[in-house]
């Protein structure tokens, strides 16, 4: 481990968390909802797991960036808002898309470039949007999706007080990776939030590295992100994204209060992707003794641990959980594949919404449709 | 600069009514209009609200709509564009003010990238009804930076549209239907033109996208023209007939997205000839592709190539010789009608 990298259980107040031991669980939460939270992490891991093997099969193209080993922040913050509490998110999003409600078949679908996919395989693993669960993408240029979530804010600010005349009432999450901090957008949108009173909360996914390139080695300050914000009078938090409990109980704080006081938020989230960056990345930038450091720090198995210690859930419980995940990951793989690749007809749906094209010049549409080019 | 000669007051006209206005006053009433209208509405920029507009066009909006709707922006086009967008695609109708076309450039990433692919890529989930709008082209001695003709840097990408209106009754019909249009319009002004005067009706109208107009009548040449050079083809037109006995059938397009390709084809089909002028320089631009559909599907009926004016293929310079020589004008729409209709 090299002495820049982000260390595990940052978060004050959290327990040492050197894998399995327990940590308390958060009062005033029903058991069941924690036992939920952990069957959604699992559900992403294997998700993921599965996402990898279908890509490898050629069944997936395209870029492709899996999320394990980083399920307790889109799952701990999803627990802390509300369903109408609007998010929106950067590429490496299955995770958001599943903790947030989306039904695996169609997140899996959408990789798979089927006509079942949430997007009906238009936008890919880079592109997930749920607008039933108040998802606003997956977004595949870095940082770009940081002004968006301003707008996001500033729209929910504007229905509540101008259109309907009460107060603000809704919270932004817009989550990023580290290597988003130096775009330009991501500053011009802090400073927009912090200047017109947003209540939107950027949750910097600090997993230690942009692609190949260490957080110091890209990042002034990398030490203590909180001056980033600090610098745009943006209140800042760091959280131990390794632990479930540590996120949401810090997030449920952290979000009532901008809700209440409709202030931005920053949270610099200490996290770690045990994986490449995409599918192509061979990790020549990091040893393998610091993934094996983090990866015993592996957030599901210790909110597994927890759930047990507590007396809530005993293995062959989480066993049985285990067994249920799977059948469900593997029903969306085979609906995916059984689902149709979109129609030629689609090609030219979703341009524009009320439809005057298609476009193509003097040519003939139906000759591009009916000539096999696809 | 006033409203052109010879040009009709538009469809909505009344008799009697001469009520004139402002180009930027035409711009203004739209806005107002479509604010009182629908309260989604709101109107962002640079020095929008309490400057009262850097160009006035947003005069008196603040006191009328207050500062939760007229709202000034900092000098950060990329975010700001960006929040925008992000409030259009929670289906507020946000008006985007770019004190020029040129600063855009800041904010491509945005307008491109986001705007006009947000339908597609989310398979239809979320739309973005927003309209971006300020002043393009030159606007005189300004340097290179800030004088971008951007339309066919922009009009390549599918999933927008876009307006580019000539007179200050089609800015205010098309932007009210810009703005209640549920995709992203860039919608095209130009500095040179906004104390432009020219009738406006008290009453309500709209100008649908995607209907070109012909401004003049002519059996030998037909010339399309967008936005200000409008006023140049019309110009040109008039010596033409003068001095050398050619009818020339000017159209103003209007929108370039989309493009009313009929209209243009009918024209020149009846005169067998067509001019293409675009402020913007030459290479892969709104004037090749006009050329390019009519030459597609006048083949048959050119009894030339389909000439074209634009901006020499060069930096525009600030010197006010160099400037002029630089944009398109009346003499070089003349030269090349002479020239399509082989009378150079």
């Amino acid at each position: 481990m090299t002495p820049t990298m982000p260390k595990p259980a940052a978060s004050p107040g959290a327990a040492e968390s050197t894998f399995p031991s327990s940590r308390p669980l958060p009062a005033g939460v029903a058991p069941e909802t924690i036992v939920s939270w952990l069957r959604d992490m699992m559900l992403i891991r294997e998700f993921e797991v599965r996402t990898m093997q279908a890509y490898q099969e050629k069944k997936i193209g395209g870029f492709c960036h899996v999320y394990i080993g980083q399920e307790a922040v889109a799952v701990g913050c999803t627990a802390a808002i509300r369903p109408d509490d609007p998010m929106i998110t950067a590429y490496r999003d299955h995770g958001h898309a599943l903790a947030r409600g989306m039904d695996p078949r169609h997140c899996m679908a959408e990789m798979f470039g089927k006509i079942g996919g949430c997007a009906k395989g238009k936008g890919g693993s880079m592109h997930m949007f749920d607008r039933a669960n108040n998802l606003f993408g997956g977004h595949g240029i870095v940082g770009a999706q940081t002004a968006l979530g301003a707008g996001l804010a500033f729209a929910t600010k504007y229905e509540d007080e101008v259109l309907r005349d009460g107060r603000s009432d809704r919270v932004t999450l817009c989550f990023l990776g580290d290597g988003a901090l130096n775009q330009g957008v991501f500053h011009e949108s802090k400073n927009l939030a912090g200047l017109f009173d947003l209540p939107v909360i950027y949750v910097v996914e600090n997993n230690g590295y942009s692609m190949g390139t260490a957080i110091h080695r890209g990042t002034t300050v990398a030490h203590d992100l909180s001056v980033k914000a600090q610098a745009y009078g943006i209140e800042a938090i760091e959280v131990d994204g390794m632990d479930c409990v540590a996120v949401y109980e810090r997030m449920k704080a952290f979000c009532d209060r901008c809700r209440e006081t409709s202030r931005p938020g920053f949270v610099d989230m200490k996290t770690y992707r045990f994986k490449g960056h995409s599918m192509s990345d061979p990790r020549k930038y990091r040893t393998r003794e610091e993934e094996a450091q983090y990866e015993a720090d592996d957030p599901i198995g210790k909110l597994k641990t927890s759930l047990v210690s507590a007396g809530v859930l005993d293995e062959a419980a989480v066993k049985a959980m285990q067994k249920e995940i799977r059948a469900e990951v593997r029903a969306s793989i085979e609906w995916s594949e059984a689902s149709p690749a979109p129609g030629p007809e689609e090609l030219y749906h979703d341009v524009y919404v009320e439809k005057w094209g298609p476009y193509t010049g003097t040519s003939d549409p139906e000759m591009l449709r009916e000539g096999g080019e696809r | 600069m006033t409203a052109m000669t010879g040009m009709s007051a538009g469809p909505g006209a009344v008799a009697g009514d001469l009520r004139e206005i402002e180009f930027r006053d035409a711009l203004n009433e739209a806005m107002s209009e479509e604010m009182r209208r629908d309260p989604k509405v709101f109107l962002l920029g640079e020095e929008v609200a309490e400057y009262d507009g850097a160009y006035k066009v947003s005069r008196g909006m603040l006191a009328e709509f207050g500062p939760r709707r007229v709202i000034d922006m900092p000098i950060s086009e990329n975010g700001f564009a960006g929040l925008a967008i992000g409030a259009a695609m929670m289906g507020l109708r946000p008006i985007v003010e770019f004190m020029s076309w040129s600063f855009s450039l800041v904010a491509a990433d945005q307008i491109l990238n986001n705007a006009p692919k947000m339908l597609y890529m989310s398979g239809g989930q979320y739309g973005c009804p927003i309209v971006f709008r300020g002043n393009d082209g030159a606007g005189g001695q300004l340097g290179s930076t800030h004088s971008w003709c951007v339309e066919s840097l922009y009009a390549n990408v599918p999933g927008l549209k876009m307006a580019i209106p000539s007179n200050p009754y089609d800015a205010k019909g098309l932007l009210k239907t810009a703005i209640r249009d549920p995709d992203p319009v860039f919608f095209l002004e130009s500095e040179r033109m906004l104390a432009m005067k020219g009738h406006v009706p008290e009453e309500e109208y709209l100008i649908p996208f995607g209907q070109a107009i012909v401004r003049r009548e002519g059996a030998d040449c037909t010339v399309v023209a967008f936005g200000r050079t409008v006023h140049f083809a019309m110009e040109a037109a008039e010596v033409l007939a003068a001095e050398d006995g050619i009818a020339c059938e000017v159209i103003d397009g209007r929108t370039i997205r989309p493009l009313d390709l009929d209209t243009i084809v009918a024209s020149v089909r009846k005169t067998n000839r067509c001019v293409v002028v675009d402020q913007s320089w030459s290479f892969a631009s709104v004037g090749s592709e006009v050329a390019a559909q009519v030459s597609e599907a006048c083949f048959d009926d050119l009894d030339n190539h389909v000439h074209r004016v634009h901006a020499d293929d060069v930096p525009a310079p600030y010197a006010f010789e160099l400037e002029q020589a630089m944009l398109p004008n009346p003499g070089k729409i003349r030269r090349a009608v002479r020239s399509a209709c082989y009378r150079d």
